[in-house]
């Protein structure tokens, strides 16, 4: 599905990634952890096509299909969804008409017919049932006075409106309560399929439990310094980062 | 011979050629007298400071079209908001075109200038307030001066008028450039109500200059909406000189659509003579090439308790220019005034540029006078959030750009102008959104 061959990444002649490797296969989930700063949110960036961003060196290769010179929607025609750490405010678009242009877009790339109204409808409805979103939220201006979680649970909102292939979600779990983190990663995991994949960056155990990681990356400075599997979480949780610190630096 | 020699020379024969015992004889004699002493506004005037009317004036109008003209309502059909009911007045090059007007006198006069300049029946509205609120500036006085065509509007007493009125009018592009000089007059009484739709279109690249005046009166609670769709050619340029005079608790709104034209000048004010009036000015622009657009408003607060809500939002492109010079007066009688203005605008070349200039002049102690300009770009974190969904940059751009505009759209109250507004915009910005706003 995905394969990230030493992937070197700057902005503003700032090095952040410095040589960044994996591969991730249909079917699976990788969660993606580290301290803060290290690299994770750019890394997810870069991947889903922010020219702010300048690549080196490496590669990125979507269904062994180099993808570095395609622009960010080409990339998300071809299944790749970034859930944003920080989601914008866009006063003015209401989600529904956000989203109807998102589908109707992509559908357009790929030579369909722009979907029917009524299936529109109908497909905003389940998907906003399966987050339990109310409909009065969908004529909303685009996250424009969201509260932190609701823009969370809008943007896999968003994820179940346009089915991705690889699905990257960067600390969707940060700001969600108890019962939203559920229904969240209760959503993610209906979506979920041996044919796509999900890259799960966090910093905390709670939503592994949730979404279960086949393999879990440390991410430090820019590297991945340490892969493992789900109990690599737990230790991390326990212990935090120092540990990892050290071993590099020996 | 220059165009002010012209006009200034073609004066007599123009008043010998109506009627010379009109009424406003006299207004139109002390009115050129105006223009020939003052000119044509140059860059040293500190209103005229950013907009130059050099280049429109060089041309060799012709200042009175010599015959009338034909057109096929199915060539025009599209400048018309046609989904709906509608009043028309319809001028062809300056001329009355009957055929594709629909006027009224039934409870209320939507017919002609001409009509009300001259029949007796007309004489005491005219007496009353012709050039009564226009201010006697230099193109104001020059429109006066051969004011003899152009829409007359009169609401009677608590008439709600339900079709909208459109006035529209149209340069054949048989001169090979055409000067206008339309002259309206809107009078609407007590507790009446009225939405006039307006617009120039050159249906030709001949070049067309348009100094069009507009008195409206607004009376004891009479209501206003008045919609402005600068759509023309880029070889035609407009100055629009708006004057509206409003009595106690009116309400009056102008929204302005600026998208097309080569020059676009609008001068717009009002003036509040009563207590409890609202007037509302909003205003979207969306030029590129080398379009110039400059609102020119002011807002004269007279009398206690009133509001005024100002909002001009401008996406300038490519070398576009733009200005927005907003004066607001509070006299200091006027106290518990409410004055908001705000001008929001996007430059999205680095060639495009814009001039904005809030000037508050507050003789009031107590009042509430707020205003605001930004100029920005689009919001690169917002483009990289929409395409990361799959919207394409331009796609992108331009839902940010509706976005942007939709404050203004949102108070417009006749849907069907809100969709062609729409769609003139995703036109202008050569994409197809599958929505309206
Ligand atoms: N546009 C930018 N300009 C300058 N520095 C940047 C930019 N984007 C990221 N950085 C820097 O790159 C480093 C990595 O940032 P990044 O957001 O990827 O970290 P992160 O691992 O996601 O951190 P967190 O856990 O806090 O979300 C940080 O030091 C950050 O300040
Ligand atoms: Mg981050």
């Amino acid at each position: 599905m995905l394969k990230i061959n030493n992937l070197h990444a700057s902005v503003e002649d700032k090095n952040i990634l410095k040589g960044i490797n994996l591969e991730v296969k249909p079917g699976e989930v990788h969660a993606i952890m580290g301290p803060n700063g290290s690299g994770k949110s750019t890394l997810a960036s870069v991947i889903a096509g922010k020219e702010e961003y300048e690549v080196q060196e490496g590669e990125i290769l979507l269904e062994n299909e180099n993808i570095d010179d395609l622009a960010a929607e080409e990339r998300a025609h071809k299944g790749v969804f970034l859930s944003f750490q920080y989601p914008v405010e866009i006063p003015g678009v209401s989600v529904t008409n956000f989203m109807k242009t998102a589908i109707n877009e992509t559908r357009k790339a790929k030579g369909l017919e722009e979907m029917p109204a009524n299936e529109m409808l109908k497909l905003i409805r389940e998907k906003s049932e399966l987050l339990e979103i109310d409909r009065k939220f969908l004529s909303r201006s685009l996250n424009e006075g969201f509260s932190g979680g609701e823009k969370k649970r809008n943007e896999i909102f968003q994820m179940a409106m346009l089915e991705p292939k690889l699905a990257i979600l960067d600390e969707t779990d940060s700001g969600l309560d108890i019962d939203a983190l559920r229904i969240v990663a209760n959503g993610v995991n209906k979506l979920k399929s041996k044919d796509n994949a999900v890259i799960v960056i966090t910093h905390y155990q709670r939503l592994l439990d949730y979404i279960v990681p086949d393999y879990v990356h440390v991410l430090y400075n820019g590297r991945i310094v340490k892969s493992g599997g789900k109990e690599l979480a737990h230790e991390l949780e326990e212990k935090g980062y120092d540990w990892i610190k050290e071993e590099i630096n020996a | 011979m220059d165009l002010k020699e012209k006009l200034v020379s073609s004066f007599m024969a123009f008043e010998n050629q109506i009627d010379i015992d009109s009424p406003v004889h006299d207004v139109r004699s002390e009115a050129i007298k105006t223009f020939e002493q003052e000119g044509f506004p140059t860059k040293k005037q500190e209103a005229w400071k950013y907009t130059s009317l050099k280049s429109i004036i060089n041309q060799d109008y012709s200042v009175f079209p010599k015959q009338e003209n034909a057109l096929e309502y199915r060539d025009i059909k599209k400048y018309f908001i046609h989904d709906i009911d509608s009043y028309k007045i319809v001028f062809i090059d300056g001329k009355y075109s009957s055929h594709l007007s629909q006027t009224t006198h039934e409870g209320f006069d939507v017919c002609l200038m001409s009509a009300a300049l001259n029949k007796p029946k007309y004489r005491l509205v005219i007496e009353n307030y012709f050039n009564k609120a226009a201010t006697k500036d230099s193109l104001s006085s020059l429109n006066t001066a051969f004011a003899s065509e152009g829409a007359f509007i009169h609401i009677k007493k608590n008439k709600l008028v339900e079709k909208p009125i459109q006035i529209l009018h149209f340069s054949s592009g048989d001169e090979s450039a055409l000067m206008l000089q339309p002259r309206n007059l809107v009078v609407v009484d007590e507790n009446a109500h009225v939405q006039i739709i307006e617009r120039h279109q050159s249906l030709t690249d001949n070049p067309v200059l348009t100094n069009s005046v507009t008195e409206i009166f607004a009376n004891k609670r009479a209501i206003i909406d008045y919609y402005k769709v600068q759509n023309d050619r880029e070889t035609a340029s407009l100055i629009d000189n708006t004057f509206i005079s409003q009595k106690q608790e009116s309400h009056c709104s102008v929204h302005t659509f600026s998208f097309g034209g080569k020059l676009t000048r609008n001068n717009l004010n009002f003036f509040q003579n009563g207590e409890r009036i609202d007037s509302t000015l909003k205003g979207v622009t969306i030029i590129g090439n080398k379009q110039h657009v400059d609102h020119n408003t002011l807002v004269h607060h007279i009398e206690p308790n009133c509001e005024s809500h100002q909002d001009y939002k401008g996406i300038f492109g490519d070398n576009a220019t733009g200005v927005f010079n907003g004066r607001v007066i509070v006299n200091k009688e006027a106290q518990k005034t409410n004055a908001f203005q705000s001008n929001n605008n996007i430059l999205i070349s680095d060639k495009a540029s814009i001039n904005t200039k809030p000037q508050l002049e507050i003789f009031a102690d107590d009042v509430k006078c707020s205003h605001g300009c930004t100029i920005g770009q689009l919001d690169e974190s917002a483009m990289f959030y929409m395409r990361s969904r799959g919207i394409p940059e331009k796609e992108a751009k331009a839902l940010l750009m509706y976005a942007f505009s939709n404050n203004v759209l949102s108070s417009v109250k006749i849907p069907e102008i809100k969709q062609r507004i729409t769609k003139i915009i995703a036109n202008k910005l050569g994409v197809n959104i599958g929505f309206d706003l």
